[in-house]
């Protein structure tokens, strides 16, 4: 009996070292951000809709928002619109857009033509940005405390399943729901 | 003949082309100290690319990499040293991108799994080896008085 026991032992161990490796293998390609809990990555750049005019981070404290990377060379970024859509009209948290690496011209060509839904898009034609955001690859969207806080991440297209599991209780100040 | 002299044509026309594929090498940065040139290539070898994740910043002809590599180097060329270099990344995209891990508690069993296997294995074996020498003379013992008997 005990000399079966240590084999035994070393059995479940294995298993149970496996099955940890299985439930949670989606999401190793997902990166943890090292951002979260983390003052968000100061911005100053120029608008989409007028250059002239810049997006900053300093300006958009005291508020929760939603920060999304996006491009028009991004074919995940045209699947998602229509869920960006849907938050905007929700109302309950506005989206600041990224536009990463981009055309300005076929930016604004895209927007017009699938429905704006960013309160304001910064460009980032330089991709520094995304870079100091750890952004590697878009879509991605980071949510923003009041306080300028990276709340949390989420990596591809965003998801009604994100939405009301992760971002709508903390934004509407409700216990986060978990699992 | 003529079979030979084809292969010869083939295999030249494919070392030819596998000569200029190192011409075509995804990065053709150059900076103008050769000491920095060498921490360059070093660093740009061990951070990873995150978007194809299993190559190295230096071997990937990805729009980020590029980037990436372009902060390396203007970094680089700023005084950073390369601890600095690593950390900055890091603190962009976590400790995954450095394919060196550093020590670290969270990662500490990682570098401290192989000693601890190590010494599991060498107690299983002396325990092995200890009972077999116990064993051994008990069994020969009785053995042999049945043969004298």
């Amino acid at each position: 009996m005990n000399r079966f026991l240590l084999p035994l032992g070393l059995f479940v161990l294995l298993a149970v070292v496996l099955a940890i490796g299985i439930r949670h293998s989606p999401e190793k390609s997902i990166i943890a951000s090292p951002l979260i809990g983390k003052p968000a990555p100061a911005f100053a750049l120029p608008s989409l809709a007028d250059p002239a005019h810049e997006v900053r981070s300093a300006d958009l404290k005291g508020h929760w928002y939603l920060f999304n990377v996006w491009g028009t060379w991004c074919g995940e970024c045209r699947a998602e619109h229509e869920m960006l859509l849907q938050v905007h009209q929700a109302g309950v948290v506005p989206i600041i857009g990224l536009d990463w690496k981009d055309d300005d011209t076929q930016a604004v060509a895209w927007l017009t033509q699938l429905g704006n839904p960013y309160q304001s898009v910064a460009t980032d034609h330089s991709g520094r940005m995304a870079i100091d955001w750890g952004v590697y690859g878009a879509p991605e969207t980071f949510l923003v405390s009041p306080e300028g806080v990276v709340v949390y991440k989420h990596v591809g297209a965003l998801t009604p399943d994100t939405w009301t599991r992760e971002i709508l209780p903390r934004v509407s100040g409700l216990p986060a729901g978990k699992s | 003949m003529k079979r030979l002299g084809a292969r010869t044509l083939l295999l030249s026309a494919w070392l030819s082309l596998a000569a200029t594929y190192t011409a075509w090498a995804v990065d053709p940065t150059e900076l103008p100290d050769p000491k920095l040139q060498a921490r360059y290539v070093a660093l740009t070898h061990e951070l990873r690319c995150m978007q194809c994740q299993n190559e190295a910043l230096a071997d990937s002809p990805v729009d980020l990499a590029a980037d990436l590599r372009r902060e390396v180097r203007d970094q680089l060329l700023a005084g950073k040293s390369d601890d600095d270099i690593r950390a900055w990344m890091s603190a962009r995209y976590g400790d995954f991108i450095l394919f060196r891990p550093r020590y670290s508690l969270r990662n500490a069993w990682l570098w401290g799994a192989p000693a601890i296997l190590l010494l599991i294995g060498a107690l299983v074996c002396w325990r092995v080896v200890r009972t077999r020498m116990t064993l051994l003379p008990a069994d020969h013992e009785p053995l042999e008085e049945d043969g004298q008997s």
